[in-house]
């Protein structure tokens, strides 16, 4: 079996036995979106008007709170020297890791976002945009969160600076992703915000594994 | 470049090259300001407050170049493990986030007038708003590790990934739509901005950038200074 599988087996089932993180990752995306109802009023027209924003921000805080935790439990356990001293390329194992957390954490999202934008009074017709963009801006946001979550291994008060260091280089994805739903509100092409946030997940995707590895070696050291 | 790895050859050069870059700082801050506040004309259309420009234009100039030099250096710390460059980014940090905020700052005066608000979420500003809170994590992450080196590292890899935010920056107004102008300076066709106006301006970016020098070399000096207290400290504790 190739490295890149056997991680991902082991990834996968780890989050299978030990089932609560990645519910608890949906289940923060979904009280957050369901409490700000609460907050705003629950006036059908303005709920419609900050939807997409909303979700997408959530989405957005639901992968940054589970992201510390990427390769943390690896480095505490020295599992991760191990995968240093490993042949294999380090790059795929981080990219086994990041697809496995993307289908643990980022997949039930995507799948809940249509349901909340239901509930918060969406159009039917933006909903396939937004499910769209969210399966395309959640592996980014996965993979960048990577590359945060492997510089901060080791140091106080980790959690806390992943965000502030991954929040700002989040805020392309949100832009477009935003972008994709409104322009299906208002009857405006779709395709050209969908293909840079394709952009933006491709580029991520061939070169935030080298930088993310690039980070546990020296993590290691 | 690896001639000045060693600490002791950084030193003499750094001690020769800040006398001239402060006085150079100090000639142009005069002369800059002087044709700046009294000398070049209001503009036509913002009358005096466009003097602003001479503060706000070479202070957001310097956040994108402080950044820029920071990634090299990021860059040669990775590559060639060089140990001066690891200091210099570290010295660098505080001083690109001071340029980046004087220029929200200023920005923000210059808009009240000009366009009736204080803050607009137009692509310029909200991309060195972004570069800002880069500067601000990178000082975070230096500061995070018990063991300096670790820091700096995982900085340097911090500044290189960020790097991406600077020709965001600097396209922002042609790229997209904006209610910031574009570059009326660094043009393919030449500046179109009267010389009267030119001149001072370039003169407070020389001042900026000697400013810029003289302190990371004080502050590379001052943190050159504290390896040492510690490295004798530990010398002392140890024997």
């Amino acid at each position: 079996m190739s490295p890149f599988l056997a991680v991902l087996r082991r990834e996968l089932r780890l989050a299978q036995r030990q089932g609560s993180d990645s519910l608890v990752a949906l289940l923060f995306f979904v009280l957050a979106v369901l409490i700000v109802p609460f907050g705003v009023g629950p006036d059908p027209d303005l709920l419609r008007t900050v939807a997409p924003g909303l979700i997408w921000v959530m989405a957005l805080l639901a992968a940054l709170l589970s992201m510390d935790r990427l390769f943390l439990a690896d480095h505490e356990d020295g599992s991760l020297e191990l995968i240093l001293l490993s042949p294999h390329p380090l790059e795929s194992v981080v990219l086994a890791k990041c697809l496995a957390h993307w289908l643990t954490t980022g997949l039930p999202v995507v799948v809940a976002a249509p349901l909340l934008g239901l509930m918060l009074n969406m159009d039917a017709t933006s909903l396939v945009p937004l499910v769209a963009a969210l399966a395309l801006g959640t592996p980014t946001l996965t993979l960048v969160g990577a590359i945060g979550a492997a510089l901060v291994l080791g140091a106080r008060r980790g959690g806390v600076l992943v965000s502030l260091l991954v929040l700002p280089l989040y805020i392309p994805v949100l832009i477009f992703g935003v972008a994709a739903v409104d322009a299906a509100i208002h009857d405006f092409p779709v395709r050209p915000h969908l293909l840079i946030e394709a952009a933006i997940l491709l580029a991520a995707l061939a070169l935030a594994p080298w930088a993310c590895a690039g980070a546990l070696r020296h993590a290691a050291e | 470049m690896h001639r000045y790895a060693n600490p002791a050859q950084f030193l003499r050069l750094a001690r020769a090259v800040q006398p001239w870059a402060a006085a150079l700082t100090a000639v142009c801050l005069v002369a800059g300001l002087y044709l700046g506040i009294f000398a070049s004309p209001p503009d036509y259309q913002q009358g005096e407050s466009v003097r602003i420009m001479y503060v706000h234009v070479p202070a957001a100039w310097m956040a994108l170049f402080v950044y820029t030099v920071m990634a090299a250096a990021s860059f040669a710390a990775l590559v060639w493990k060089h140990p001066l460059a690891d200091l210099f980014a570290k010295a660098a940090a505080p001083i690109g986030a001071g340029f980046t905020l004087i220029a929200l700052a200023t920005g923000s005066l210059w808009g009240k007038p000009m366009w009736g608000a204080w803050w607009v979420w137009d692509a310029r500003l909200t991309s060195v708003l972004v570069l800002f809170f880069l500067y601000l994590g990178h000082m975070a992450l230096t500061n995070a590790f018990d063991e300096p080196t670790r820091g700096a590292r995982a900085a340097a890899i911090l500044a290189l990934v960020g790097f991406v935010n600077v020709p965001i920056i600097k396209f922002s107004v042609d790229w997209w739509n904006t209610l910031h102008q574009p570059s009326s300076v660094l043009r393919l066709d030449g500046p179109t901005i009267d010389p009267s106006m030119l001149w001072p301006l370039l003169l407070m970016a020389i001042a900026f950038t000697g400013y810029f020098l003289c302190l990371v070399i004080l502050r590379m000096r001052a943190e050159i200074a504290a390896r040492r207290v510690r490295a004798l400290r530990f010398g002392r504790t140890a024997g």
